[in-house]
């Protein structure tokens, strides 16, 4: 008895699983499905699901129309270097918090976090005019800077959260054991954070990819990144359902298929310190 | 040679004095077991020889040579942790060996040394294993793998059973006795278990609140305990204190008879009345729990099974050699 409420309980909850995995899912399937018809069947109603016109005549305009590789290029440069330079800075700075804690850490962390919560919004208009005197403007350097700023407070946190599981004991041991603190980072270390290290660098790749506020209000063409590409496709002349989804669907797919293969990665980055 | 001598050690963190002075002089090969409640400071006093924590004053001498400012590493003392702290990445052959990398000695030389180590602890089958595939037991023994391979002046051991099973720990207590007087070395122990400390140790070192209230061979500790802390912390079940006319009698404030130095006698004559409120029968020991009126509860120690039951009327006679004496302070008085 207690085993058939148990198969029933995994087969709903497995259903229930795959609905809510499925609804999650579905305005991405959207976006692929349109992004192969036609203009005119893009936002024909009732829309077709499968049985469509498939064309890949949207991709060709697309690339035509603006350089997808330009902006891919920039999105890569600037997603990747604002989390580089960020993590430089980041792993010194957990680590000291980690492992030499003052009284005043807590408070540090707590006032890092604080920058996240104000709206970007509210200091937009200092920031454009100190990046247009510095001749910042629509550069792939102005966008790294402003990026990794943005998210320097996530990756300390999450980087901290991470060494403070590593035991004390073990650094102690390897004290002990002669190590210098150069080769206690290398030897002792490092091994033990390579999953934290590896789940906040990509993390905050997905993150800095994904940003459109900073993207799309501080660059126009020659730094601009897939986020200012995609919205150049919602545009004076109207609304192209299928090319916006082509578009879309290209800035999408580098980072899907990274976080598709890294999954495990993040989920555990995620959840980790919450759950044990 | 591992002669370790503490002058005057002090530690503070903040306004709170751990060790408040503590002076100590630790024989090359002896093996000494620091003991207390917890929070007594001999955890610290511990780290404060490896090196792990600064002393605020005193000096500690290794061999005769202060080394208050010489980094852990360099103090050439060895330290097995309570929780084992084995680097989890790295094989056992990779663990034992990490102190010897570092030291710059040549690979051959260290797999020589790796591979004898192991051999001493029953370790060769799993030195290509991670810890994360080894029992409690076996972790415990790649720690101090780790620690006797350096040839240390002495090793260092902070609570290293505690996480062990009852039986694994009084064989681990033998193995770790066994090895340290093969070896030869000093060693310094931890524990809060006075069994441990009774069984183990060449010197005891009873800490509380943060002083050292006796250094002395287990059973100087037992026979002669200096105050009244000592005498209560030392012996299981705990000495019986009585207090009062009685203790005046003796000239004393209090006086401290042991469970095993009363004589049970079935509705005698003579020594403290009382009754049986608790009989605990384990065959080789009977203890007894016996309210003795002006006197509280006593406890007594019967060799061999002896047949009383709550409620059983007795007479307890302490034998008048072991009666302890001591003063207003709690220091004991001796005749």
């Amino acid at each position: 008895m207690a085993r058939m409420v148990t198969t029933r309980h995994k087969v709903i909850s497995t259903a229930a699983a795959w609905l809510v995995g499925f609804l999650i899912f579905f305005p991405i399937l959207w976006m692929v499905l349109a992004s192969f018809k036609t203009e005119l069947e893009a936002f024909a109603i009732p829309p077709s699901f499968l049985f469509f016109h498939w064309t890949t005549e949207n991709y060709v305009t697309v690339q035509e129309r603006s350089d997808y590789f330009h902006h891919a290029l920039n999105s890569i440069i600037i997603a990747g270097g604002s989390t580089l330079i960020a993590m430089l800075i980041a792993i010194p700075a957990a680590w000291s918090m980690a492992f030499s804690p003052t009284k005043r850490t807590k408070d540090v962390l707590l006032w890092m976090l604080s920058t996240k919560m104000m709206p970007p919004v509210g200091v937009l208009v200092p920031i454009y005019l100190i990046f247009r005197s510095v001749g910042l403007l629509d550069t792939r350097t102005g966008l790294i800077f402003i990026l990794c700023l943005g998210n320097l407070p996530i990756v300390v946190w999450m980087l901290f959260t991470y060494f403070k599981e590593i035991p004390k004991d073990i650094l102690e041991a390897a004290r002990m054991d002669g190590a210098t603190i150069g080769r206690e980072l290398i030897y002792v270390l490092t091994p033990m954070a390579v999953p934290g290290l590896a789940s906040t660098l990509l993390l905050n790749l997905i993150l800095a990819w994904n940003e459109a506020f900073w993207t799309l209000n501080l660059s126009t063409l020659e730094a601009a990144p897939l986020t200012v590409f995609i919205a150049s496709y919602s545009s004076p002349e109207g609304l192209f359902w299928a090319k916006l989804s082509a578009a879309s669907t290209l800035a999408i797919a580098p980072i899907l298929v990274l976080g598709w293969f890294s999954q495990r990665q993040l989920v555990r980055g995620l959840t980790f310190g919450a759950v044990k | 040679m591992g002669q370790i001598t503490l002058q005057g050690v002090q530690k503070s963190f903040g306004p709170v004095h751990i060790i408040k002075g503590a002076d100590l002089e630790i024989a090359d090969g002896s093996f000494v077991v620091f003991v207390g409640p917890s929070g007594c400071g001999k955890t610290t006093l511990l780290r404060l020889i490896a090196g792990l924590e600064d002393v605020t004053g005193g000096a500690i001498l290794i061999d005769g040579r202060n080394v208050v400012d010489v980094p852990p590493a360099k103090r050439g003392l060895s330290m097995v942790f309570q929780s084992y702290a084995l680097y989890p990445h790295m094989s056992v052959r990779g663990n034992i060996a990490f102190g010897l990398k570092m030291a710059g000695i040549a690979k051959d030389e260290i797999n020589r040394k790796v591979e004898a180590a192991a051999a001493t602890l029953n370790l060769t089958p799993y030195l290509e294993r991670k810890p994360r595939e080894l029992s409690g037991g076996q972790r415990q023994r790649v720690a101090i793998g780790r620690a006797i391979v350096r040839e240390p002046k002495a090793f260092l051991f902070d609570e290293p059973l505690s996480n062990l099973d009852a039986a694994l720990r009084v064989q681990m207590r033998l193995e770790v006795t066994r090895l340290q007087k093969q070896l030869g070395t000093t060693a310094i122990y931890v524990t809060h278990d006075q069994v441990e400390a009774m069984t183990m140790a060449d010197k005891i070192v009873v800490l509380n609140g943060g002083k050292i209230e006796q250094y002395g061979s287990p059973l100087e500790l037992y026979e002669k305990p200096a105050n009244l802390f000592v005498a209560g912390f030392i012996g299981s079940p705990k000495m019986n204190f009585v207090t009062g006319d009685l203790a005046k009698q003796q000239g004393a404030t209090t006086i401290g008879v042991r469970p095993e130095h009363l004589k049970v006698e079935r509705d005698g004559q003579g020594g403290w009345h009382g009754t049986v409120s608790v009989a605990e029968h384990l065959g080789s020991d009977t203890f007894l729990y016996v309210d003795a009126g002006p006197q509280g509860m006593l406890t007594a120690r019967y060799i061999g099974e002896l047949d009383l039951h709550p409620g059983d009327k007795v007479s307890l006679i302490p034998d008048p050699a072991r009666i302890h004496r001591f003063d207003d302070s709690g220091k004991s008085i001796r005749a």
